[in-house]
């Protein structure tokens, strides 16, 4: 049967994908064979049935507009912060972290600043006060050579209240660190030099301030950080805070 | 005799329009937005139940407009989309069973030719319910092929495209699929009337 060939081509025919050719000589074919033709009209049935059976799912307005909105160029990358609540949520956590920052590096420098105001008490206390008891500059200086991974200047204290009475090594956070001590009239003053950075060594320079009355200012040259401390008035600490910084700018 | 065909006029998104639009703000959601509900009927063929539909669905869109910025100008937007979804369909449970017997569907060999018997008497007693039985009864590979040409009504280049295949394949395919659905008919037409 030369129809079995007709119809081997007969749904790329309905398919509309016969080249030209071809399709003229279907055409021709099927106008001369019923046989042919009535197997065409009910493949043609076929295809319009399943259409119309095949069109069967319909999603939800919801789904769709779900769509839409997750798809939406509206929709910018970072929009969401600008909604106000969110916004607003973000300000929260942001102005909780930079308070939580500085509260900690306040801290950072009360801690210091106590466990230096105890080094000068726990000095005076002390029979021996200082581990080398001099007035003179060029004897406590040496002083340190090899003790400290540092060096530092001391003021000339001639014509000036202060005097020196010696120097001591201490340790400050597991660190070596130098306490110098002077006196004006009956007040004891602690010099101490540290070396390091400002956060572990309370922040950056401080004048006038007092912990549990004690007179407190320090600065930083050089990597170093200097505080004195002392019972003397802020005024009296601040003058010998002249000196020992002129004696590091020589 | 022929059936009219009309992708390429109203729903083939190919070259200059796709090209133009891309220019536009919002082309994805213009392209995309028309093609939805179709989609959603053709991943609800193939994965079987609403929830599996909508995931398949949300994850085409998605995939596709994060691909856009690399959908190549020129090819087809409708038959890319699809892919899309067909794609994200196999890679599902249900699509990895599915596979399983893709593996022996284009074998070399001629053509099926549907048989001399008369159709006609068995076609004309086909309601929606059997053809729905019949596409359901299908496997997905012929499901899909027989969707994609009649519901879809795309042609056999889009047809390649979407699946992945050359047109001889798409053919010999859509071959074997319409004849294993033919027969499904006929054997619930048979079946009625025994």
């Amino acid at each position: 049967m030369n129809c079995e060939i007709w119809r081997g081509q007969l749904d790329a025919y309905l398919d509309d994908a016969l080249p030209a050719q071809e399709s003229s000589r279907m055409v021709e074919h099927l106008r001369a064979c019923p046989d042919c033709a009535a197997d065409a009209f009910e493949r043609t049935r076929l295809r319009r049935a399943t259409r119309a059976a095949a069109m069967r799912f319909t999603p939800s307005t919801e789904f769709r507009r779900q769509i839409e909105k997750s798809i939406s160029p509206r929709r910018a990358p970072l929009a969401f912060l600008w909604k106000p609540s969110l916004a607003l949520a973000l300000a929260v956590v942001l102005a909780v972290a930079v308070s939580a920052t500085m509260m900690l590096r306040h801290s950072a420098r009360e801690q210091a600043m106590a466990q230096l105001v105890d080094l000068h008490v726990a000095a005076l206390a002390s029979p021996n006060p200082v581990d080398v008891v001099s007035t003179d500059r060029h004897t406590v200086k040496p002083w340190f050579q090899g003790k400290l991974p540092f060096s530092f200047n001391l003021p000339e204290l001639e014509g000036s209240p202060y005097t020196l009475s010696g120097g001591k090594l201490v340790y400050f956070d597991h660190q070596p660190a130098a306490q110098l001590l002077f006196a004006l009239h009956k007040h004891a003053l602690s010099v101490f030099i540290i070396q390091g950075d400002k956060n572990t060594r309370g922040g950056s320079a401080l004048a006038g301030a007092t912990e549990n009355g004690f007179s407190i200012e320090s600065w930083r040259n050089a990597g170093l950080h200097y505080t004195i401390v002392s019972d003397a008035a802020a005024n009296d600490v601040h003058g010998l805070g002249e000196l020992m910084r002129k004696a590091e700018h020589p | 005799m022929s059936i009219s065909r009309i992708q390429e006029a109203s729903l083939g998104y190919t070259g200059a329009a796709v090209a133009d639009a891309r220019n536009v703000h919002g082309s994805f959601e213009e392209l995309a937005m028309p093609l939805f509900s179709q989609l959603y009927n053709f991943a609800y063929w193939l994965a079987g139940d609403r929830a599996a539909a909508e995931d398949l669905v949300q994850e085409t869109y998605m995939k596709a407009l994060k691909g856009f910025s690399s959908f190549q100008q020129g090819t087809n937007f409708r038959a890319w989309m699809y892919r899309i979804l067909r794609n994200s369909f196999l890679t599902t449970q249900a699509g990895l069973r599915a596979t399983v017997s893709l593996e022996d569907i284009d074998e070399p060999g001629s053509l099926p030719v549907t048989a001399g018997t008369p159709e006609s008497h068995l076609l004309l007693r086909v309601e929606q319910d059997a053809i729905r039985r019949a596409l359901e009864a299908l496997p997905v590979h012929h499901r899909e092929i027989v969707l994609l040409c009649d519901l879809e009504e795309m042609s056999y280049q889009e047809i390649g495209q979407t699946l992945g295949v050359p047109i001889g394949t798409v053919m010999s395919r859509l071959s074997r699929a319409r004849k294993a659905m033919r027969a499904l008919l006929t054997d619930r037409g048979e079946g009625a009337t025994q």
